[in-house]
């Protein structure tokens, strides 16, 4: 075995950087704050650095964080170079973000194949794939954004987002107050608990359960979101209707996912209770309903996501002047597209945190299913 | 196990409680519109027994819960007597709201399948985009249904396209999920007499995975295509849109015509219906031309 090997974004990168070396300034002169040269030479020797390195033949750990550290110290002097001259940059701009990019992606092609045993580094492992994935969105949405001078009404970068929320935190909070605290939490805990509690009555009641299930399953492909203004008419412009549009939406997945998971439990078991001449209650507590808990954390999870969508949408149509869907739809009219997306980015993180806890409850609740035991 | 009787144990059951939400809106309409009613009639000294009382709560032009048989009738009216041209015809509404429907949900699952087909055979893919396919999904995208429209129509894209992007943002999310399920079913054995056969890589995913793979796409299609409705109805929303079933909802909502906004509700679902079995008659057609037998 020879010490080196060639991976092709390495080479890429390389090469990258020759073409734009070649055709340098990487700004238009006229830019309002132009870059110092001595920048532009670090950016080239860390991109050319990282690239030669990850051609040796180093320990895949040492190689990841060489690729790293060099594919971002490189993007974030990009990024800082350009902001300020916004529009002003030029073809080996472009061309260094994406030698930037290819050694990331190295890097990330490094990690996923690295076989770890502990049980800590996996799951770093697994929160730091995805992670540079992300960040690498952001940072091809930033240049991209300043670099081209995209107008802040179609698209602000990142960092203007980021500077929106910190600037509007006590409105935002008081969104989420309204919207997800009291519309959201109200309306999820009352429709899966009322599709919990149906489910189980179907299920005692054969006739009960074969008309309700057809039904069930129909009405969940039904655009029920369309309820939103007459719940909005009934209920008024408050966090009740809200909750209501919500109870709508959750219940029919609650419903039709605790019916199935009720028939999960096999035969066998169910004989197995029989000879212990367990009742009715003991079996559906002991058995069932364990049994039947994957498919209710699935609506469970389901229903999250759903909740806010019915929550945010219902408020299109009618509200006071709080919450995430109010603030949206006013904003985007006053043309404040910053803050229009951070109400978004608030919006996906209160989306992604709801999803978790659910996630990490059905963690703790269903460990014996083989799933999460891993295998 | 018994042979299911399809009368008694399917049509039985489902008709009881069809009648049961219908008699149940009945009781409804009439407790909830009786406020407005009496005070109408208070007002006008007017004094009707109960019969005359309930009749009337019953066919009230802007009722706040207007019967089934108001809704029928509008529904009727607007999709049979009205011409097709009309703009208040729901076979107008429908088509336009079908149109970015089909859209989006023909690029939602060509993308759908792409993203799997990526996630199967790269692994650097499997664990990056992942991830993010399912946080992409906690996001509430239909929120951002009036940016992503608001932003099109600044660079002159309006119409169809955006919602259809909408349509696309939902639907491909479940059919890449089911994909990459699918293409990873075939089992090990099967992989391996693959391998025995010296195929390549094209020739086992041509061969074996791809034909593995066509229950879990039909299936989550059938998911897609109900979830690109809804997006398109909600992409009509805050656009302003003219003419759609959302716009119809919109419309309804602004001027308390509640019989309209029940009756574009009923097209949807109706249109919902039609496209979900559509998709399950297109899974069984091509399921019985890939030789498949009724289990």
């Amino acid at each position: 075995m020879s010490r080196f090997h060639l991976p092709w974004q390495a080479i890429a990168t390389i090469l990258l950087c020759a073409i734009a070396a070649a055709t340098l300034p990487l700004m238009v002169p006229e830019a309002t704050a132009p870059m110092a040269a001595g920048v532009g030479a670090l950016i080239f020797l860390l991109l050319i650095a990282a690239a030669a390195l990850a051609c040796t033949k180093l320990p895949p750990v040492l190689d990841a964080a060489i690729l790293f550290v060099g594919a971002h110290a490189a993007a974030w002097l990009l990024l800082a170079g350009v902001a300020g001259s916004e529009g002003a940059a030029r073809l080996p701009f472009f061309l260094l973000i994406a030698a930037g990019w290819l050694l990331a992606w190295r890097c990330v092609t490094v990690l996923a194949h690295l076989r770890s045993h502990s049980g800590l580094s996996k799951s770093l492992l697994r929160l730091i794939v995805p992670a540079i994935f992300g960040i690498w969105i952001l940072i091809i949405w930033e240049a991209a954004t300043r670099g081209f001078g995209i107008p802040f009404i179609l698209l602000p970068p990142p960092t203007a987002i980021a500077a929106r929320i910190t600037g509007s935190l006590p409105i935002l909070a008081a969104d989420v107050v309204q919207t997800v605290f009291k519309a959201v939490l109200i309306g999820y805990a009352l429709g899966c608990g009322s599709g919990f509690l149906v489910a189980i009555l179907a299920d005692r009641v054969a006739f009960l359960r074969r008309g309700l299930l057809p039904i069930g399953n129909l009405v969940s492909a039904l655009p029920i979101i369309g309820v939103a203004p007459i719940m909005v008419m009934w209920f008024g412009f408050d966090w009740q209707s809200k909750a209501a549009v919500v109870v709508i939406m959750t219940f029919f997945p609650m419903l039709v996912n605790t019916v199935a998971g009720l028939a999960a439990s096999g035969p066998m078991e169910r004989d197995l209770m029989r000879t212990y001449a367990s009742d009715y209650r003991q079996t559906l507590l002991k058995l069932r309903l364990p049994a039947a808990a994957p498919f209710i954390f699935n609506a469970l999870k389901i229903n999250s996501t759903l909740a806010l969508i019915g929550a945010i949408v219902a408020e299109f149509f009618g509200t006071p002047i709080v919450g995430m869907g109010f603030r949206i739809s006013t904003e985007i009219g006053r043309m404040n597209v910053d803050m229009v997306w951070a109400e978004i980015a608030v919006a996906a993180v209160a989306g992604s945190v709801f999803y978790g806890v659910v996630a990490l409850v059905e963690r703790s609740v269903t460990f014996w299913h083989p799933s999460i035991r891993g295998g | 196990m018994q042979k299911e009787h399809l009368f008694k144990d399917k049509i039985l059951p489902v008709a009881t409680i069809v009648l049961a939400i219908i008699a149940l809106w009945y009781v409804a309409a009439v407790a909830l519109n009786a406020p407005f009613q009496r005070d109408l009639d208070r007002r006008g000294n007017v004094t009707s027994t109960t019969m005359e009382f309930v009749g009337k709560t019953l066919s009230q032009p802007k009722p706040v819960m207007p019967a089934p048989h108001q809704v029928a009738v509008n529904v009727f009216d607007n999709t049979f007597l009205r011409s097709v041209t009309s703009n208040r015809s729901l076979v107008y509404n429908a088509w336009v709201t079908l149109s970015s429907t089909a859209v989006g949900f023909l690029f939602g699952t060509l993308l759908g399948i792409l993203i799997a087909v990526g996630i199967v055979h790269v692994v650097t893919l499997d664990r990056s985009l992942m991830p993010w396919i399912i946080a992409s999904q906690t996001v509430p995208i239909l929120a951002i249904a009036p940016m992503v429209i608001v932003v099109l129509a600044a660079v002159n894209v309006t119409g169809l396209i955006p919602k259809a992007l909408i349509s696309t943002y939902l639907s491909f999310f479940p059919v890449t999920v089911g994909m990459v399920k699918g293409l990873r079913s075939p089992e090990v054995m099967h992989v391996d007499l693959m391998r025995t056969y010296n195929a390549t890589p094209a020739q086992v995913f041509w061969k074996l995975r791809v034909p593995a793979s066509v229950p879990f796409l039909f299936t989550s299609m059938k998911v897609a295509v109900a979830a690109s409705l809804v997006g398109a109805i909600v992409g009509e929303l805050p656009t302003g849109a003219v003419a759609g079933i959302g716009a119809k909802l919109l419309a309804g909502s602004y001027y308390s015509q509640t019989i309209d906004i029940w009756a574009a509700l009923v097209a949807g679902s109706v249109l919902a219906a039609l496209l979900v079995a559509i998709v399950g008659l297109a899974a069984r057609i091509v399921d019985r031309a890939m030789g498949g037998r009724p289990a």
